[in-house]
């Protein structure tokens, strides 16, 4: 099982790097693009098989180090 | 003699700076490795110094919490010891919970090294009881996510509780923007006033040769 841990800063949180890629996004002539948030990705494989108890453990990992909830939103997704 | 304690991450490069500078202000400074759990006997001020602590991997200061000797550090802080995070130390002792709100990419995404003037905002702490309410310093700064984030509630405790250190402002002490930290803000304290974190290194503002001595007056402070 794999855990695909999303971290985005939080809305109303500004977002320095999503705001250079709106620029530049907006100097290249690409319309339409409202608001752009830069995030990470981090991708854990796992050894249970638990669903449930999985995604606790991932929550405390997010909670406790991946994720600086000061700024930061995360979601979590088990595929 | 006061003694002073440096701690040394992988990654750390301002750790031999700020030992020298203690030394030359007439401490007893030991670098302390992070795997060590024990502070030397008889610490006086513990100084988290800059650097890249692991890389900045995942977030600056993020993967430093956990080194062993952070837990010795967070319990001396909540007993009373003085401890001083400068820089990546900053965004460490927040990452810890030793200071509240988080550092954040700068608003120009841009690493920026250069000598700035901050405004002394509160003295009625340790650390800048030598230096006078609104003075102007020249102190250098370098760094990338020296962007400082509170939340609103939390700011409002940090000025009610003169909590505010500095701020970056231009030669007649107007705030400005720097790198887009909420109200200019470079450095605070915690609410007991025995932890402190700016993003400027004093350490590297001591002699005329390096171009300002503001930092003697800051340091001093804090080993008075």
């Amino acid at each position: 099982m794999k855990a695909i841990v999303n971290i985005f800063l939080k809305e109303g949180v500004l977002d320095p790097q999503g705001k250079a890629i709106h620029h530049a996004l907006d100097a290249m002539n690409f319309e339409g693009v409202e608001d752009v948030r830069m995030g990470k990705q981090i991708v854990l494989k796992l050894t249970s098989t638990n669903e449930e108890e999985a995604r606790k453990e991932v929550e405390k990992m997010a909670e406790e180090i991946l994720a600086n909830t000061v700024i930061e939103d995360y979601t979590i997704e088990l595929v | 003699m006061k003694n002073v304690a440096v701690l040394q991450f992988p990654g750390t490069n301002c750790d031999l700076d700020t030992k020298y500078a203690f030394e030359k202000l007439g401490c007893n400074t030991t670098v302390i490795w992070h795997k060590e759990t024990e502070l030397p006997e008889g610490t006086d001020l513990v100084v988290v110094p800059g650097g890249f602590s692991y890389g900045d991997y995942l977030r600056s200061g993020a993967i430093a919490k956990f080194s062993p000797i952070m837990e010795t550090v967070i319990a001396y802080a909540n007993n009373g010891g003085k401890v001083l995070g400068i820089c990546n130390g900053f965004q460490i002792l927040t990452e810890v919970g030793l200071l509240p709100g988080a550092l954040k990419r700068n608003i120009g995404l841009h690493f920026i090294s250069k000598f700035q003037t901050l405004k002394v905002v509160n003295n009625s702490n340790e650390f800048l009881q030598k230096c006078n309410k609104d003075e102007v310093l020249n102190i250098p700064i370098a760094h990338a996510d020296g962007n400082y984030y509170i939340d609103e509630d939390g700011y409002k405790k940090l000025e009610a509780n003169e909590q505010i250190l500095v701020r970056y402002c231009d030669e007649h002490g107007e705030p400005i923007v720097v790198n887009g930290s909420v109200t200019s803000i470079a450095g605070i304290c915690n609410s007991t006033k025995n932890v402190f974190g700016l993003m400027p290194h004093p350490e590297r503002a001591l002699e005329d040769i390096l171009g300002s001595t503001d930092g003697v007056k800051m340091l001093e402070g804090l080993i008075a």
